[in-house]
């Protein structure tokens, strides 16, 4: 599929340049999210685009879709420049994009969800039906897919609303297509079926931009890659000569950055085992899929996998948030027979959710309130609440986690996401947990931030601590772990002592078992995890919500 | 924000002002309300007047302190209205009646038992409604609705539509007193104040200095949040719907005994006007906001311009717009508000660096 050797003037030609950023830079207040890149879109090729989380892709994509607008630099489209500023702004100059969390209506039929907005009327007022299915038809054909026009959105198949997303760009002249992450939520079959779609889209012109984190895929589609690093482009390319090693080299760089010293210690006895957990989805599969596991006292044990591969889920089944898995967990050798929260909570055992705003903060409130909503019982005689007691705590922990805010009293929305996350971490320590779960620690917050949230997870695990966490961040988890598990499919695809785990098999041990018909990682009702970039929240259905979020940021 | 650096410190204190204004908006409004009137409305601001303003006032500000807690907790509470016919008609009945087990005798109450049994009627009610919304995942505005309707035909069931009059008591039973509880007074203030002024400390002291008032900020603020840091939502919301049954069952007893009679319409609307006072006093429909003590001002704002709207020989229809632009204008203010003090806290924070 891809072109074999050829001239850069022949790439030219068949591959004619479509959209152009020279000099992109894009400031979020406290990071800089994209640092002078040059891109070059290529018309009737596919243009994948690799790198960690908060890389900069999803931004750079934001940029083009007119999401986000740049500081400084030029986007120049066939030439000339253009200035993006909304996607209603972007579609007319033909640029889709494709959100991993699908934009459509599940209760309007597939024609509705196509024109909405763009009803076609007569007089003015009535929608001319007909004329529109006609015109749906003729998408479907034309994406070689059979879908009825009157179909309910929600009826469909994850896989065909992807499907019903780009015939909705492709109605409104669509010639650049961004696709962040399309495949995470779909089974083998319907990837086939996507990839079809995208060769002969590539065919009729279109120029198509692919985000993933699963390399074989990348390569398999790719014409062209982009890989980016800390807001920068560290490598651009046609895919010719580009493996996994390649891909990895460029992804995490030569001279990894230290997070933070080891601190030697011992670890102690088990503190946290799991036996056969299994977690069923409403797809008749499984989101954890017999999973066992054992946890140390002062262990740092990483879980790293892509999206949907059942670590959120995993998480959520040790702290009771879902009460309808099947298995055993035992805290200190004594099986945990609670199945609520609070119950869990009361042996040691707590969560740092991934979503922060969504799972871990309660925004209205101040500081002072979220700090200590799960240990309020421990401030409290009778029932009289100690007010006193309860501020003292606060400032202790906002001292201890250098916590900067003005006032406790403040609502907790009006904090960076790395001052929110730590008060998300002071609520968990507060209850005096023995086993601390993080998911995705590090997501959202800028770079001071994290090592600072490093640093005091290497000093709680020296402290005694066993603390589990999720991470899609390959550099994070070889520097933070003890040991590391891989998890795929809601299984584990591979457990690594830090000696000897390397980028290369924890990638590959993630992309183990995939195409196995997972197709539940959407609407199973769980958070799928969102490894690609900070800036995307995980409600990002429209772009409206993905702006507001980084503007709070 | 990223460019307030140095120029925030006078912003920050005008801006603190402001908010101070705006945080006692109610209050402010209540003020101004009562000086308009004592202008306004000749002996508005005679004793008697006051008294019977308050005993007014007292029956929307006990169904709004239940509804309060409902609303901080995400939900609303519809059936309260319903309730207080509801419980009002027990009440009669037991009073007239007794419970007649159909063996040739029947059980006759005193008045604390009366009491007992209605306020375990009003709980009761609650308890269904929250069995409803968290059990049976009925949307609260959807499940209070249908007991609403549940409980005055209950209501219109007991007497077929007629009213129990004449509740006086009987002294052999030691029910006579009954009457006390909307007539009688302590110290020269009625007793339907002074429940006021218990429940309202009771909720005020939950609702700012136990672990359950904010456990019922945390659900109403953010559910899932909050399930996941241990609070168990599902009891939370079981007390809030239970305790709004108890005040609406509260207002039952009142109005029978001040009437000295239960008619099963008794209490019809009652509810719009303890979302409203709710409302006014600066509670968040979307949950997670909102003070025991705004309520009760709010539910004074609205009962003294309705009585004082009544002195000065103003329409009815009149009145009915009044309240209406009084609720609409509240909150719009309060969004106001809200966006202000947001403002105040980020500048603050930006300051930080």
């Amino acid at each position: 599929m891809a072109a074999t050797s050829m001239a850069p003037t022949d790439q030219a030609e068949k591959h004619p340049i479509g959209l152009t950023i020279r000099d992109g830079v894009k400031v979020y207040p406290g990071t800089r999210a994209l640092k002078n890149v040059d891109f070059d879109l290529r018309m009737g090729a596919v243009n994948v685009l690799v790198g960690e989380n908060g890389a900069g892709k999803s931004t750079m994509m934001k940029v083009i879709a007119g999401v986000e607008r740049l500081t400084s630099g030029r986007i120049t489209i066939d030439g000339r420049d253009v200035v993006l500023t909304s996607t209603k702004d972007a579609a007319r100059h033909g640029i889709g994009m494709i959100f991993q969390e699908l934009n459509l209506f599940p209760n309007m039929t597939v024609t509705e969800n196509i024109f909405i907005t763009r009803e076609k009327t007569r007089a003015g007022f009535d929608i001319d039906m007909a004329s529109l299915r006609e015109e749906t038809r003729a998408l479907m054909r034309r994406l070689e897919q059979d879908i009825d026009p009157d179909t309910p959105v929600g009826d469909l198949k994850v896989g065909q609303q992807q499907i019903v997303e780009i015939a909705k760009s492709l109605a409104q002249n669509a010639r650049i297509l961004i696709l962040d992450e399309p495949t995470s939520a779909l089974s083998a079959a319907e990837v086939e079926i996507l990839f079809r779609v995208i060769d002969d889209l590539r065919g009729q012109g279109v120029g198509i931009v692919y985000i993933s984190h699963r390399m074989d895929e990348l390569i398999r589609v790719g014409d062209y890659i982009t890989v980016l690093r800390d807001g920068a482009i560290t490598g651009s390319q046609s895919m010719e000569g580009v493996d996994i090693p390649w891909i990895v080299r460029h992804m995490i760089g030569e001279s990894s950055k230290d997070f933070a010293k080891e601190i030697a210690h011992d670890f102690g006895p088990e503190v946290l085992r799991l036996e056969h957990i299994r977690a069923p989805n409403s797809h008749g599969s499984f989101d954890v899929d017999d999973v066992s596991l054992s946890l140390r006292e002062g262990e740092i044990l990483g879980i790293y996998g892509l999206m949907g591969a059942g670590r959120t889920e995993l998480l959520e089944c040790i702290i009771g948030g879902n009460t309808t898995y099947k298995g055993e967990i035992y805290v200190r050798g004594e099986r945990v027979s609670d199945p609520s929260v609070a119950g869990r909570i009361a042996r040691g055992i707590a969560l740092i959710p991934e979503d922060r705003k969504r799972d871990g903060l309660i925004q209205i409130l101040p500081i002072r309130e979220n700090m200590t909503l799960s240990s309020l019982s421990a401030l409290t005689k009778g029932i009289h609440l100690s007010l006193k007691r309860e501020l003292g705590v606060v400032r202790d922990f906002i001292r201890r986690m250098t916590v900067k805010i003005a006032s406790p009293e403040h609502e907790v929305s009006s904090l960076s996401g790395g001052n929110q996350q730590k008060v998300v971490i002071s609520k968990a320590l507060m209850t005096g947990p023995s086993v601390l779960l993080m998911d995705e620690p590090s997501r959202g917050i800028d770079i001071g931030a994290k090592a600072e949230v490093f640093r005091v997870m290497r000093k709680l695990a020296a402290d005694g601590l066993g603390i589990i966490f999720v991470t899609s961040d390959l550099e994070e988890v070889m520097q933070l772990s003890d040991r590391i598990i891989v998890m795929s499919n809601g299984r584990i695809s591979g457990m690594f002592d830090i000696a000897d785990a390397t980028e290369t098999k924890l990638i590959e041990a993630s992309a183990r078992g995939h195409g196995g018909g997972h197709g539940g990682g959407h609407g199973s009702g769980h958070p799928p995890a969102q490894p690609h970039s900070p800036a995307a929240g995980p409600e990002g259905r429209g772009t409206e919500i993905h702006a507001a979020e980084d503007a709070s940021r | 924000m990223t460019d307030t650096t140095n120029p925030t410190a006078a912003r920050v204190d005008s801006g603190s002002m402001l908010l101070l204004i705006l945080q006692a908006r109610t209050f402010i409004a209540l003020i101004l309300v009562f000086v308009f009137f004592s202008f306004a409305a000749p002996n508005f601001l005679s004793a008697a007047n006051i008294v019977i303003m308050s005993k007014h006032v007292a029956i929307n500000a006990i169904l709004a302190i239940g509804m309060t807690f409902v609303i901080i907790s995400g939900g609303i509470d519809l059936s309260v209205g319903s309730i207080v016919g509801l419980c009002g008609m027990v009440a009669g009945w037991l009073i007239l009646n007794g419970i007649n087990l159909g063996l040739g005798w029947s059980i006759q109450f005193n008045t604390f038992e009366i009491v007992l049994i209605v306020a375990g009627v009003g709980v009761l009610v609650g308890a269904v409604n929250a069995f409803l919304i968290t059990k049976l995942n009925v949307a609260p505005f959807i499940a209070t609705l249908g007991t609403l309707y549940i409980a005055r035909g209950a209501a219109m069931l007991s007497s077929e539509g007629r009213t129990f009059a004449n509740l006086n008591g009987n002294p052999e039973y030691g029910s006579d007193t009954f009457r006390w509880i909307g007539a009688g007074d302590m110290l020269g203030i009625p007793v339907s104040i002074w429940m006021l002024v218990a429940i309202g400390l009771f909720a005020a002291y939950i609702s700012r200095r136990t672990p359950l008032g904010r456990y019922i900020y945390a659900v109403g603020g953010n559910e899932k949040a909050a399930a996941l840091s241990g609070v168990k939502v599902t009891r939370i919301k079981y007390f809030v719907y239970m305790f709004s049954g108890f005040c609406a069952a509260m207002v039952g007893l009142i109005i029978a005994s001040q009437l000295v009679a239960s008619h099963p319409a008794t209490g019809d609307t009652f509810e719009l006007n303890a979302i409203a006072a709710a409302v006014l006093g600066g509670t968040s429909m979307s949950g997670g906001r909102g003070r025991i003590g705004g309520t009760i001002v709010g539910a004074f704002v609205i009962g003294v311009l309705s009585d004082g709207l009544v002195m000065m020989g103003v329409s009815a229809f009149w009145q009915t717009v009044i309240k209406g632009l009084v609720i609409v204008g509240a909150v719009v203010i309060d969004q106001a508000q809200q966006r202000l003090q947001a403002k105040v806290a980020l500048r603050a924070q930006a300051a930080l660096g």
